[in-house]
């Protein structure tokens, strides 16, 4: 990845002939969460919310953005579900593994929520509210996708 | 100024999870037969055609020229709308746009999916954003317990309260012998002993897959009471989306969409109090909690009421305001027919046409669609004609 690169994402490896782009500044999240190991957000200067991950329009407000927020790698659990029934993933062509965590997290200094997953798949273990930190693939392993976030775990 | 309009005619088919004696053509033919039979018009009255199922989910595209001979629409004006959950909503609200307008007398809705022929988790995933949402979401399921799983930390409500809402409209259903869980009542206990889907919403807790179809025949308000002699005028109407981004929904202050959709609907239709002033309501609750959560966005009762106004009865049958005596979408779920399934009943109830599930005294009825991401429609109908 060169600093200006902007990036795609490839359908999985089953043939589909998709690429979707991702936008300046989602490429810059994915070039942020490599160097520095931590989350960037972006802030409306209509509603003044910092929304994660970083996108170039507000809905709510109808205009462009341009103010990028560094932000940490922690946050908040606001609601969470462990799936525990099979199907097909449509990225993959094969059944995703279960059991998991699918989680909304509020990122330290965002004002919406991001979903990714956590991983505790014991329900007894897991609550709306609790820490969690970005757990991210090692740098060199890293290909600009979500999956550069490998989970959040619970800070006990 | 937009003419007044009504429905006069609805028709279903009989759900159920696998309708392998027909394919969707033929399953869309029953319904629309059977809404042309309930208002004694044939396919050659129809001026127009609107007709949605939800995108991807059987494979197969530009249904709108697909379906033309089980819909009737060859040589027709036919339009496909289609919104996700909230298609069959969408369809009767652009079917009666097409009759308001004036430009069409009277017009055909219909909303009908075949989910036994499709690939219904793996579809809907892909209505969600392929760079940020697709890798974590699995389909409707855990992204509805998230809902579930915020509501319970703010108010304190149960899985018990939940099930509680899943046993009422499945007891509901027993009057309905068009709903795929006609005649299989199920008790609390059956729902907290269900298998666990995706904490904390249980097998019994959600919808079922049906192969279904449902057609509602709109009419301008100079033919309606030629056609029915009590026909179902619609009173208001409302649409609200919000943007699709997961992480946008902001589960603490309740469902916006729907919120919003209904201030507006009820503002047109002169109701203010809705527990008061509605009789009935068919509520597109796909899974359980929502019938704690959803129904303070209506304002049926405050935040965080919600869980104590089910117990109380209020909204079973004989209540002060019975919800979903068809057996609502924990019944029957034939994606893009549900919602207007919910306009459909409705309509029924307020034409004094419900059967054994009808609802005395019928004059203002509630129905709602959801979808997408969070997003709602609202429809009132009324026995009076609006002024």
């Amino acid at each position: 990845m060169k600093n200006t690169e902007l990036l795609t994402i490839r359908s999985g490896d089953t043939g589909m002939p998709y690429e979707w782009s991702i936008g300046k500044y989602g490429s810059r999240f994915f070039r942020e969460i490599r160097e520095h190991q931590r989350f960037l957000g972006i802030r409306c200067p209509g509603c003044g919310k910092v929304r994660v991950p970083p996108r170039r329009l507000c809905g709510p407000c109808f205009r462009e953005l341009d103010e990028l927020v560094e932000l940490s790698d922690t946050g908040i659990i606001t609601a969470f579900s462990v799936v525990n029934y099979p199907f097909i993933d449509p990225d993959t062509g094969l059944q995703r593994p279960i059991p998991y965590t699918y989680g909304y997290i509020r990122i330290d200094g965002s004002d919406n929520i991001f979903s990714h997953i956590i991983n505790e798949t014991d329900e007894s273990r897991i609550k709306v509210g609790m820490k969690v930190r970005a757990v991210f693939r090692k740098p060199e392993e890293m290909e600009g996708n979500i999956r550069d976030i490998r989970y959040f775990e619970i800070i006990r | 100024m937009a003419r007044r309009v009504a429905i006069v005619g609805t028709g279903q088919t009989h759900h159920k999870s696998h309708r392998l004696d027909v394919n969707g053509r033929e399953m869309i033919h029953e319904a629309v037969t059977r809404a042309l039979e309930d208002c004694e018009l044939t396919i050659n009255d129809v001026d127009a055609i609107v007709i949605g199922n939800m995108d991807h989910f059987e494979s197969i595209n530009c249904v709108d020229t697909w379906s033309v001979e089980g819909s009737g629409g060859v040589m027709k004006p036919i339009l496909k709308v289609s919104t996700g959950g909230t298609t069959g909503t969408s369809v009767a609200i652009a079917a009666y746009y097409h009759v308001a307008s004036g430009l069409f007398d009277r017009v055909l809705a219909i909303g009908w999916e075949k989910n036994s022929e499709s690939d219904t988790t793996g579809a809907i995933i892909t209505c969600s954003d392929p760079i940020w949402d697709r890798f974590s979401y699995s389909g409707a399921i855990p992204s509805l317990a998230t809902e579930a799983s915020a509501y319970m930390k703010q108010y304190g409500a149960t899985q018990k309260d939940a099930a509680r809402v899943a046993v009422r409209d499945r007891t509901h259903a027993l009057n309905n012998p068009y709903a795929q869980m006609y005649n299989r009542p199920i008790s609390i206990e059956d729902v907290m002993e269900s298998a666990m889907l995706a904490y904390p919403i249980k097998l019994l807790d959600v919808c079922p897959r049906s192969d279904g179809a449902c057609a509602v025949v709109f009419a301008a308000e100079e033919i309606a009471g030629k056609i029915s002699p009590r026909p179902a005028w619609f009173k208001s109407c409302a649409a609200r989306h919000t943007t699709t981004w997961f992480g946008d929904v902001d589960y603490d202050t309740g469902l916006l969409s729907l919120q919003r959709a209904a201030r507006e609907a009820f503002d047109k239709a002169g109701i203010r109090s809705p527990a008061d002033d509605l009789d009935v309501a068919e509520l597109y609750l796909p899974y359980s909690y929502a019938g704690l959560k959803w129904i303070e966005a209506l304002g049926f009762c405050g935040p965080g009421e919600g869980p104590r106004f089910i117990w109380d009865g209020n909204t079973d049958m004989g209540g002060k305001i019975p919800m979903n005596p068809s057996g609502g979408v924990i019944s029957t779920n034939c994606i893009g027919a549900t919602a207007l399934l919910r306009v459909a009943e409705a309509a029924l109830q307020v034409m004094g046409k419900g059967g054994k599930r009808q609802v005395p005294d019928v004059k203002n009825a509630l129905a709602t669609g959801f979808g997408g991401c969070w997003w709602s429609d609202v429809v009132v109908l009324s026995k009076d004609r609006p002024s």
